[in-house]
């Protein structure tokens, strides 16, 4: 929108050097400046025409300052020496209110790993009417399939990202990176017959998403469950897809943070070490692959991306730590400070999941499980799960496994367990991994459990 | 409060229009707010902000066209409507002039602005909360209490002519309590929130702390939650989450346009008993999903979606209004300058009916009593909804009798709503954020005590 394409990451480390600057003037001890700018395009479709068209994107400076160790945070879209000025003042202001943190500060490891490839140099190469097209082609594939009665909703978007972070202990560095990403909802069936399906795809550029896939996706999905009811209760082996497990793993994810664990908020308190899950399960933290969607240089408060084993062979590894937190416990960062944005002051979390895939394809597993219920969305998730005890009962929607095969569509179907044992019936972690924006960014492959309680009328 | 003179408006809204469209608009948001937390013992993340920003919209046929710009310098503002009106194809648009400026007096008081009021008492605030929620019980685990305030000051300017303005301040208190007893843990949380300013909350931190704790100890007795049909007695207050996602998402115009809601073309039906109203009222005083008027410029108002049983209304934002040839009901929402308007609902809820509470739960011999949930989902092409219930009881005998944990109510919209067989006149409403097309806008939830004749729930009792 204002000429952002040409504009470096380099570019807005000044802009954070006047920030971190003001704040020492204002009075702090310690200040760093995290500062974005992005710009994107946002396409939605509908019925063979352009619903909208949107350039997307914005730009802000969030700034976390130390007084006396206690921290204040402020933010703001006002780039200039004046804005930053009011900002520093701000956070200055908000730290007086905080209680004295002894563990707070910035990080005393920073550093900046080698990412290849974050951003794709292709994207700006395409013109809104290219993104036009391939968004329309995404609702042809859907709508194309023979008993797709219609497709609700196929957006486009991409983002081009410029972070930079500098900080009164001389750090200053900064990256840029692409995104693109499509999906598309289809609808299968009429009347009480009818549900839906999403198709999704994502990469670093519009040249990586394949139309074709993604409307078919959302068909396949919707066909899959046209006619679906409610089957009687039960107690089966349950497969989750690709999808169904990245959410799964979001909120594992999120509780294996040790903000979480020190606060008492995770059932992964105190079990480092212990067996929490089946031996066939990895799971790690890949904060530099290549293809990863939060894949960055840095986190979020300049500490180098690595990799970090989360759990070996259903052994639980570590925790994920800030600076912050490891500290409090006597470690190292696992650079797992996250932002969401300049919006808000960096918190624990995993950059990707990535969860170790397995030998089977899904129809293997679906083979295995024999009698069972292949799971391929959960809703509720969220308000479903005690955050504390990992107790949870989600809605679901699926396929009923009879015989080794895919049988009839099932709705309106909960399935209750603990997330512990969740992950100690995990049987089989099948071949066909995806990466999967559902619970933050994660790559998954579906999932034998063992037996589940499966209930229905 | 002027962000933005009508002179500047009016050019903007002219070189938006200058290859074309139907319909050009400005809208200006100035947005800025405070929050901090009290968690673990300690008040941390105190945080302001604050933005500011436009965004020019054209709707050219069934197309919409957009652009937004951060900060509101003149050359800024003229440069992102050339470059959404290069977006759209050829032609010319006319703009009526701007009229002045409708101003109503807002239904919602503020009485202590918070940007007037000490950070160092709204972190007292915080502080009193963890206080009281710890001393309620030594089972008391872990509290977490947060304080946000935001003001938004927006003015919204088109090419019919439309000049409008609001200034919305909202204040929110909220506690999350842990409990804990050998092994077993529970949460409950309660909040407090509205369209008002710190008069709200600056009195509710002890009953706002007190009633979370209760929550998160009561469940410490709870027992796993049965499986199968059975009726339910859902809760007041937000207990009409159910209906926000259940049916209201499903009036929604654009859903409805698109045939992706079960409620399509079924305006004039019967869904429900004649007892059961239910309304959108944006306009509610000093409630959480209340405005001025809407990110479109409409005023707010209540509107009736069900009145005696009888679907009656949808929910609209202009497009949408625009293609039904209806009128805007005022729902044109938006999360900032930088999203796109779409119908979303303000403040939902039942109207208040004939029975009590009691009566609805003695009528029950074998139910569940569900008196908050956890949040919810919904699909609404087919109706299809999950919600997970963060407190609820078994109905024994007519009698409130154990708790229990770990229950789903699993549905579908048009059914519940027709199994509606009972409703009392404790008219609550209560505070949720919710999601749509990634934005997120405050909404208000209400109803009284529901009864619900038979609906599915999805349990962890053997």
């Amino acid at each position: 929108m204002s000429g952002l394409g040409a504009a470096g990451s380099a570019e807005l480390e000044p802009v954070g050097a006047r920030a971190v600057e003001a704040a020492l003037g204002a009075g702090a001890d310690e200040a760093e400046a995290w500062v974005e700018r992005s710009h994107g395009t946002d396409v939605r479709v509908y019925d063979g025409e352009v619903e909208s068209l949107a350039e997307a994107g914005g730009r802000g400076l969030g700034l976390r300052v130390f007084v006396a160790q206690r921290p204040g945070y402020a933010y703001g879209t006002d780039l200039s020496d004046a804005g930053a000025a009011a900002l520093a003042r701000s956070a200055v202001e908000a730290a007086a209110v905080a209680d004295v943190d002894e563990h707070a500060g910035l990080p005393d490891e920073v550093g900046a790993a080698d990412v290849d490839g974050l951003h794709s140099p292709e994207l700006a190469s395409w013109s809104a009417e290219r993104k036009i097209e391939l968004a329309l082609a995404i609702e042809r594939a859907a709508r194309s399939r023979e008993g797709v009665s219609q497709v609700e909703d196929t957006v486009y978007a991409d983002r081009d990202e410029r972070s930079a972070i500098v900080s009164s202990s001389g750090l200053s560095a900064s990256f840029a990176a692409t995104a693109a990403w499509a999906y598309a909802s289809a609808f299968a069936g009429e009347g009480a017959d009818l549900m839906t399906g999403i198709g999704l795809g994502l990469g670093r550029s519009p040249a990586a998403l394949d139309p074709e896939a993604i409307g078919g996706e959302a068909a396949g999905r919707a066909l899959a469950l046209a006619g679906a009811r409610q089957p009687a209760g039960r107690r089966c082996p349950v497969v989750l897809d690709a999808f169904v497990a990245a959410s799964f793993l979001g909120i594992i994810g999120g509780m294996l943070s040790a903000d979480a664990v020190q606060r008492g908020r995770s059932l992964f308190a105190g079990r480092e070490g212990d067996e929490v899950a089946a031996a066939c399960v990895r799971l790690a933290d890949a904060g530099t692959d290549p293809d990863g969607p939060a894949s960055a240089p840095f986190d979020g408060e300049g500490s180098a991306r690595r990799r970090t084993e989360l759990i070996e062979d259903g052994r639980l590894a570590t925790y994920l730590f800030d600076a912050r937190t490891a500290r409090k416990a006597g470690r190292s960062t696992t650079a797992s400070a996250v932002r969401s944005s300049y919006r808000s002051p960096p918190s624990v979390g995993a950059a990707n999941l990535v969860l170790e895939s397995g030998e089977e394809d899904l129809e293997a597993l679906v083979r295995r499980a024999g009698d069972g219920l292949l799971v391929t969305d959960v809703a509720g998730l969220h308000s479903g799960v005690n955050p504390v005890s990992g107790t949870f009962s989600v809605g679901a929607t699926g396929r009923l496994i009879e015989g080794g095969e895919l049988a009839s569509p099932v709705r309106e179907v909960t399935i209750a367990n603990d997330l512990v044992a969740m992950l100690r019936a995990v049987e089989a972690v099948g071949s066909e991994s995806r990466w999967v924006p559902f619970g933050g960014s994660v790559r998954a492959a579906p999932v034998l459990l063992g037996e589940m309680a499966v209930s229905g009328s | 409060m002027t962000l933005l003179e009508g002179d500047l408006a009016a050019s903007v809204i002219e070189r938006a229009l200058r290859r074309g469209g139907d319909f050009a608009e400005l809208y200006v948001e100035d947005r800025s707010g405070f929050s901090v937390s009290m968690d673990d013992g300690r008040v941390e993340r105190p945080q302001l902000g604050h933005e500011r920003g436009a965004a020019v919209r054209v709707v050219s046929g069934e197309a919409t066209h957009f652009g937004h710009v951060d900060g509101l310098a003149e050359e800024d503002l003229l440069r992102v409507a050339d470059s959404v009106a290069g977006a759209v194809g050829a032609g010319e648009g006319r703009a009526r002039p701007l009229r002045p400026a409708a101003r109503g007096a807002s239904p919602h008081a503020v009485e202590r602005a918070p940007g007037g009021v000490d950070s160092a008492l709204k972190a007292d605030l915080v502080r009193v909360c963890d206080e009281r929620a710890r001393s309620a019980s030594s089972e008391v685990a872990q509290v977490r209490a947060g304080y946000a305030d935001a003001r938004r000051q927006v003015q919204v300017f088109n090419s019919e002519g439309r000049s409008a303005g609001d200034d919305r301040t909202r204040v929110r208190l909220g506690v999350q309590v842990v409990a804990r007893r050998n092994g077993t843990v529970e949460t409950g949380a309660e909040t407090r929130g509205g369209h008002a300013g710190f008069e709200l909350v600056e009195s509710a931190a002890e009953e706002v702390a007190v009633s979370a704790a209760r929550k998160a100890l009561t469940m410490l007795d709870a027992v796993d939650a049965p499986s199968g049909r059975m009726p339910v007695v859902v809760g007041n207050g937000f207990g009409g989450v159910l209906l926000h996602e259940a049916v209201g998402h499903g009036l929604e115009a654009d859903a409805v346009q698109k045939r992706a809601s079960v409620y399509a073309g079924r305006i004039g039906d019967r869904l429900a008993q004649p007892f059961v109203t239910a309304y959108d009222d944006g306009r509610r005083a000093g409630e959480w999903g209340s405005d001025g008027i809407d990110d479109e410029g409409t005023s707010t108002q209540r509107t009736a979606i069900v009145e005696e049983g009888q679907l009656v209304s949808y929910l609209y934002d202009l497009v949408r209004a625009r293609k039904a040839g209806a009128e805007s009901t005022g729902n044109g929402r938006r999360e900032s300058f930088r999203h796109l308007p779409v119908p979303r609902m303000t403040n939902t809820y039942f109207a208040p009916g004939e029975a009590t509470p009691e009566e609805l739960i003695a009528g029950t011999e074998h139910g569940l009593y569900a008196v908050s949930f956890g949040g919810g989902q919904v699909e609404p092409a087919t109706g299809d909804f999950v919600f997970g219930v963060s407190e609820g009881y078994l109905i024994e005998g007519g009698k409130v009798t154990r708790p229990v944990r770990g229950a789903t109510l699993v549905g579908n919209g048009v059914g519940a709503l027709g199994a509606i067989d009972g409703v009392a006149g404790d008219l609550e409403i209560a505070t949720g954020f919710c999601g749509k097309a990634g934005q997120q806008v405050p909404a208000g939830v209400g109803q009284p005590h529901v009864r619900i004749r038979a609906l599915t729930v999805g349990g962890t009792a053997a």
